[in-house]
């Protein structure tokens, strides 16, 4: 039997009070998202129950009970807490996925600091943003990490600490470094956690858009109430489960579905932290009888081109229920994991900004391949007109998904961008930016982006963040950077680069400027793909018209072009 | 072959480790699995591999695996009979 049942009855019936009874929380308590993970767990006698089961690259293995995780939290918390560190300062962690991520994250939010994850490949520049913009007071990270600070530190001065959390003394520490190991530390039994409300900050959570800098969704720990129920509704995790979210805490569902939901459920997790490839991939689920996998369409469509057989030399029975995120599940996909695991994975549609779970395919609802779903019971959920944004009540008709708001998870604000926070509310709905249409049966089907940004392997990427990188260097004189349509990651960044006069476009320009932007910025905004122009089409007020360029290489209509410069 | 080895051995080391990384790599090390190059970045790795050998690799030979280790990527340039 799933947890949610029958989706139409509790669609109906639902309310968040659900939850809150569930979670043991009444109105006006004290509710600390790090105390719910672990010490609610413990006191629930589930202290000796497996809360992570971590793998590394090469095979490392570590274990953490519940109890663990409550004492290396409290540890870390204590860390933090002896550095002069206070309730309300940003502390990030940059790391891979190993577990001082998962730990430190629950550590931070005991202190009553706000998490600031961030994915650890980003390069100095895209770390730099973040850390600026959120005033970060100390970042918690790896020997292999540290030197991406080393240029930007100076122009931090909002930064004190670099901790560092695999020091092994081989190199001395640099200016504002010191070292922590979570094992070697006298571990903390009793740590006096900080005494959130409901709208304390929690998490903030950087997010790209079209235009500026990225912007940082900031939550609460009330989201605890949306993600406790929406694990146990759309993941359907019950207590003997083994669960496995493929997502880096670096980004919302790494957190939110990778630590949050699955720990304030008590449900033990794996997390692998290794690049993909198919074989490790299986074998992991496989070897730790992983019965719950929440995964993302990029993954899916690469286990797909790797071929059924490649499945077939692993025994993966233990999967009973698969979810995935990010960005659209293409049908197709869905119909293969029906083929070769027997079972189809549930689409699920969220964003940053939303906190938790918005349009989802719940266990026991028929699916229909390709479609997103239906909305979460306790989202008010519809498609809107593009000018006047009132609600479509015609099926079929694209429009704009759009929110009531109110819903526990929902951001409170953009870090130090109120204006753009409240530009996302029209005519009393929350507007996602994707445009979607609603069949008959309620069903949701994704469209696409409203806005400029590129969505790569579930990853949003804003191209004015990658085109004034691209200005940086020294060949380029001008740019405009739009997704390209591929087969595995939905999306990659393709640059139109127009060069200054003495440099001529070469297959080793090429190569250098991809390096330049994946070095500067992260992999993910690395072009992956580079026209060189003569120059950009442009408005008549010198304006550089990107939709011309992403029509183009979309196949669509052009549309209207009275406003350009040279037509 | 071994220049080539080399060559490759001391791109991936230049291109994909922060300056003071001073992790060991070598030919069997994994790549891609082992989280030195991700799959964003193997397009730049399988760029450079074009732009130096003057070779066109398809997408169906780019896999994780053929770019896992710097000895897989040998074995994918003997077949375009870069040796």
């Amino acid at each position: 039997m799933s947890n949610i049942g029958e989706y139409g009855k509790v669609y109906q019936n639902f309310n968040w009070d659900i939850s809150e009874r569930e979670l043991g929380y009444n109105k006006g308590d004290t509710i600390n998202i790090g105390e719910y993970c672990s010490d609610r767990i413990c006191k629930m006698g589930k202290g000796d129950k497996l809360a992570l089961i971590w793998e590394g690259f090469s095979g490392e293995s570590k274990k953490y009970t519940y109890n663990d995780i409550r004492i290396r939290s409290n540890t870390i918390a204590s860390f933090l807490k002896n550095l002069g560190l206070k309730p309300g300062e940003r502390i990030c962690l940059f790391m891979d996925r190993i577990p001082e991520l998962y730990i430190g994250f629950l550590g931070v939010l005991k202190l009553g600091g706000i998490a600031q994850p961030l994915f650890s490949a980003f390069g100095a520049e895209s770390l730099f943003t973040r850390l600026e913009d959120a005033q970060t007071a100390a970042i918690i990270t790896q020997k292999k990490h540290a030197p991406k600070l080393k240029t930007i530190l100076g122009q931090l001065p909002y930064l004190k600490h670099i901790i560092i959390v695999d020091d092994d003394g081989s190199k001395a520490l640099r200016e504002k470094e010191l070292a922590f190991h979570l094992e070697k530390e006298k571990q903390i039994e009793s740590f006096d956690i900080f005494p959130s409300k409901a709208e304390t900050p929690s998490v903030l959570h950087y997010t790209s858009g079209t235009t500026g800098k990225p912007k940082g969704a900031q939550h609460v720990h009330y989201s605890l109430i949306s993600q406790f129920i929406s694990t146990r509704y759309v993941l359907d995790l019950h207590d003997d489960d083994i669960y496995w979210c493929n997502a880096d805490p670096g980004w919302v569902t790494g957190t939110s579905y990778g630590i949050i939901g699955p720990w304030a459920n008590g449900v033990t997790q794996c997390v692998l932290d290794s690049g993909f490839k198919a074989e490790t991939w299986y074998k992991f689920i496989e070897k730790h009888k992983i019965t719950v996998w929440y995964s993302a369409p990029t993954a899916i469509r690469s286990l797909m081109k790797e071929g059924d057989e490649t499945v077939k030399k692993f025994n993966l029975s233990s999967l009973r229920h698969l979810c995935s995120v990010g960005e659209p599940l293409n049908a197709e996909a869905v119909l293969w994991s029906k083929k070769v695991f027997g079972l189809m994975f549930h689409d699920t549609f969220w964003q940053t900004e939303t906190g938790s779970i918005m349009i989802s395919n719940y266990p026991g609802m028929p699916i229909k391949p390709g479609s997103m779903g239906k909305p979460f019971p306790g989202i008010t959920a519809t498609v809107v007109d593009l000018k006047t944004y009132e609600p479509i009540n015609k099926a079929g008709v694209v429009g704009l998904i759009a929110i009531k708001p109110g819903w526990p998870s929902m951001m409170r604000t953009y870090w130090n961008n109120e204006t753009t926070y409240q530009s996302k509310f029209k005519n009393g709905w929350y507007i996602c930016g994707d445009r979607a249409s609603i069949d008959e049966d309620g069903y949701y089907w994704f469209v696409g982006r409203d806005d400029d940004v590129i969505n790569t392997g579930g990853h949003l990427v804003g191209p004015f963040e990658i085109e004034s990188a691209l200005l940086e260097h020294e060949a380029v004189a001008e740019s405009a950077v739009v997704g390209k349509p591929d087969p595995i990651n939905m999306e990659v960044v393709k640059a139109f680069v127009a060069l200054k006069a003495g440099f001529e476009p070469s297959k080793m320009l090429d190569l250098e400027i991809m390096n330049f932007i994946r070095k500067k910025l992260s992999p993910l905004a690395m072009p992956q793909e580079i026209e060189f122009v003569a120059s950009l089409p442009k408005t008549r007020s010198g304006k550089i018209m990107r939709r011309l360029l992403r029509a183009k290489e979309w196949g669509e209509e052009i549309g209207d072009t009275s406003t350009l410069e040279n037509e | 072959m071994s220049d080539i080895k080399n060559a490759v051995l001391s791109y991936v080391k230049n291109e994909y480790l922060e300056e003071d990384d001073d992790r060991e790599i070598n030919f069997d090390t994994p790549l891609i699995s082992g989280g030195i190059v991700d799959s964003f970045s193997m397009v730049s790795l399988k760029r450079f591999l074009e732009t130096k050998y003057n070779i066109q690799i398809s997408d169906a030979k780019a896999t994780p695996e053929a770019f896992d280790t710097v000895n897989n990527i040998i074995n994918l340039l003997k077949e375009f009979n870069v040796q």
